[in-house]
């Protein structure tokens, strides 16, 4: 963590009072506010992508958003695709990504994201065109979507947010809640028996002909930050050069829903959450 | 330029009225009785270097038009009865983010998975909005192949104008029926709209962003007023009806799309009787000729409105009657027709 926060990665917003911020939880602060309105910024003098609004971001302490909204702001930049790239915005914790995003964005029915990705990109094919979901609206409403945007080998970008749980709506087991995890509908843990298993969609996705590039990747650490900003990187490229569907799953934080510290719940995604979704490439063709 | 004439079912006329709109975009799912439609889109999107996607749902299809729509292109998707249950969150969503598109609905029996037979068990789901939240479209109620041809054309411009979808409410008997078809335009007189709004990347402008969730205290009530005042526009402006003898009648019908041409066939028998007889049929169901019908008040005391449903536009014309003068419904459900003698009978008892 220490390292981290040193990190020119680190996610938009500054230095904070974790404790303070857990405790308060999310919901009474405000959505943005705009901040300074020079580059660099920050406390630490960290510089900011240009894609990248200079906004103070509205989610909770140790969130991994920040971190991946950033991610995707440095590769857009380093294509030089700012001007062509369009964004498509979940339901979820990240619907309104548009607010730290500086390009065309639209926000997309829950779940419907890739098929909102696909009628823009068919439409606009020298676009750059990328989905931003979590994993209630990648692999549970749309699980249809996702899996049928991949099939067709739509050259599309998508980035799947996984971290455990529905954020926005206060805490509820999503289809990749871990067994015995404890959530606000799954108050004992989740049980393997009566809710199933935690859905290992990239796997399943890694199997269609049409998906071309499949990576798990996670932002718990400095380390793994960079491997996700590799393969976020590698994502765009595979549009750019025309090769079809990419899929990067990025395992975050959700120390609010956790019941965790930020560095606990960074912890927990090194011992825990990456022990049942593996690290690293499944498929790149 | 000389007109053509072909002979085609009301779902191909469709189709060729969205190609001529200049629509570049279809995405459909397969359901009787439109096929014909999702078929013909298929076929003529190839030929005139357009883009058509057959979805995995009619979820995915009603959001890969907003898609296309947000990236400014004239986009249609179109089904029948239960898939446009479906498809209702996404309507609701174009509603909300102010994008422009087409809907088709051939309707057909219901509830549940009902028939295939034509219906018009849909009205109050077109024109109440079967979607969440306060919105309004145009819903056109094409009689003929000819008239699916010309409001599917026009509905691309009007949803266009006012950013905001606009429905065709048809049924399975127009979109089957094989009816010749004049075509009086051509795509190449189409003009690009200028759409600044569309997402096309942000070169050389602030970017665009197309949403509907507005969380800032007031700010949901005011985009809603802004709606409303949309809505009023069209209101004034677009609401269309056909009348026949309407001034001298002691009894008008009142129907729409297929059912109008059988209460039309039976009012010109009631007519051949010396019953004084006329016909209202909206062409707009939303807006609603309200005041043209409250107007015929002033000299007709009878009403009857036939419907192939339960009884749903007879609710408006009961509010446009407002009480002063008499309303009779004849309908029949679940895929069956009203026939001119059943309508006949219907008028010599009233008479």
């Amino acid at each position: 963590m220490k390292k981290r926060k040193k990190s020119s990665l680190r996610g938009p917003k500054g230095r904070s009072n974790l404790k303070k911020e857990i405790a308060s939880g999310a919901s009474s602060r405000p959505f943005f506010r705009k901040g300074g309105a020079s580059r660099p910024r920050n406390d630490g003098g960290v510089s900011l992508p240009a894609s990248l609004r200079d906004v103070e971001n509205h989610y909770c302490a140790g969130c991994g958003h920040g971190i991946i909204h950033r991610l995707i702001c440095e590769a857009i930049d380093e294509f030089g695709i700012r001007e062509r790239v369009i964004g498509v915005a979940p339901v979820g914790c990240a619907v309104i990504a548009y607010d730290y995003w500086d390009f065309d964005v639209t926000e997309a029915a829950h779940g419907r994201t890739p098929a909102v990705a696909t009628g823009i990109k068919r439409v606009l094919p020298g676009n750059i065109v990328f989905t931003y979901q979590g994993d209630g609206d990648l692999a549970a409403i749309g699980t249809s979507e996702i899996i049928h945007a991949a099939n067709r080998g739509e050259n599309i970008t998508v980035i799947f947010v996984n971290n455990g749980v529905y954020g926005m709506t206060g805490g509820q087991m999503a289809p990749t809640t871990l067994a015995g995890q404890k959530t606000a509908t799954t108050p004992g843990g989740r049980s393997l028996r009566r809710e199933g298993y935690p859905l290992k969609i990239l796997e399943m996705i890694a199997v269609l002909p049409g998906a071309k590039y499949v990576e798990r990747v996670s932002v718990h650490s400095a380390q793994e930050t960079l491997r996700a900003k590799r393969a976020i990187h590698k994502a765009f490229k595979m549009q750019i050069d025309n090769k079809g569907f990419s899929i990067v799953e990025v395992l975050s934080m959700c120390p609010t829903y956790w019941g965790m510290t930020p560095i606990q719940a960074a912890d927990r995604i090194k011992n825990e959450v990456s022990t049942f979704y593996p690290l690293g490439v499944i498929k790149s063709c | 330029m000389a007109m053509r004439k072909l002979l085609m079912c009301g779902n191909e006329a469709c189709g060729e009225g969205a190609i001529l709109a200049g629509c570049k975009f279809y995405a459909g799912y397969p359901i009787t009785p439109q096929n014909e439609l999702t078929a013909y889109m298929a076929k003529r999107l190839n030929e005139t270097d357009g883009v058509f996607i057959q979805a995995e749902s009619e979820l995915a299809a009603i959001n890969m038009v907003f898609g296309a729509a947000a990236a400014g292109e004239r986009a249609m998707t179109s089904s029948s009865s239960p898939g446009i249950s479906l498809k209702q969150e996404g309507i609701s969503y174009l509603a909300g983010c102010e994008l422009p598109a087409v809907i088709v609905n051939i309707q057909r029996g219901g509830p549940g998975l009902g028939n295939i037979a034509p219906s018009q068990g849909d009205y109050f789901q077109a024109v109440k909005g079967g979607g969440h939240g306060d919105y309004k479209m145009i819903v056109f109620a094409p009689a003929s192949a000819q008239e699916l041809l010309d409001h599917t054309y026009l509905a691309f411009d009007l949803a266009d104008k006012y950013r905001n979808p606009v429905f065709i409410l048809g049924d399975g008997l127009i979109g089957q029926m094989m009816e010749p078809i004049e075509i009086r335009a051509t795509s190449d007189e189409r003009r690009a709209t200028s759409k600044p709004w569309a997402l096309t990347g942000c070169r050389g402008r602030k970017p665009n962003i197309i949403k509907s969730l507005i969380l800032a205290e007031g700010a949901l009530e005011e985009h809603n007023k802004k709606l409303q005042e949309k809505f009023n526009a069209m209101k004034s402006v677009e609401t269309r009806a056909v009348t026949h003898n309407i001034k001298d009648s002691d009894i008008i019908l009142v129907a729409y799309g297929s059912v109008a041409r059988i209460a039309k066939a039976a009012m010109e028998k009631a007519r051949a009787r010396n019953l004084k007889v006329g016909l209202i049929r909206p062409v707009t169901l939303w807006p609603f000729p309200d005041k043209l019908i409250g107007e015929a008040c002033a000299r007709t005391k009878k009403f009857l409105v036939v419907e192939m449903s339960s009884g749903q536009m007879v609710e408006d014309v009961r509010l446009a009657v407002n009480g002063r003068a008499d309303v009779e419904f004849y309908g029949r459900m679940g895929g069956g027709i009203p026939s001119e003698d059943e309508i006949l009978q219907r008028i010599e008892a009233l008479a």
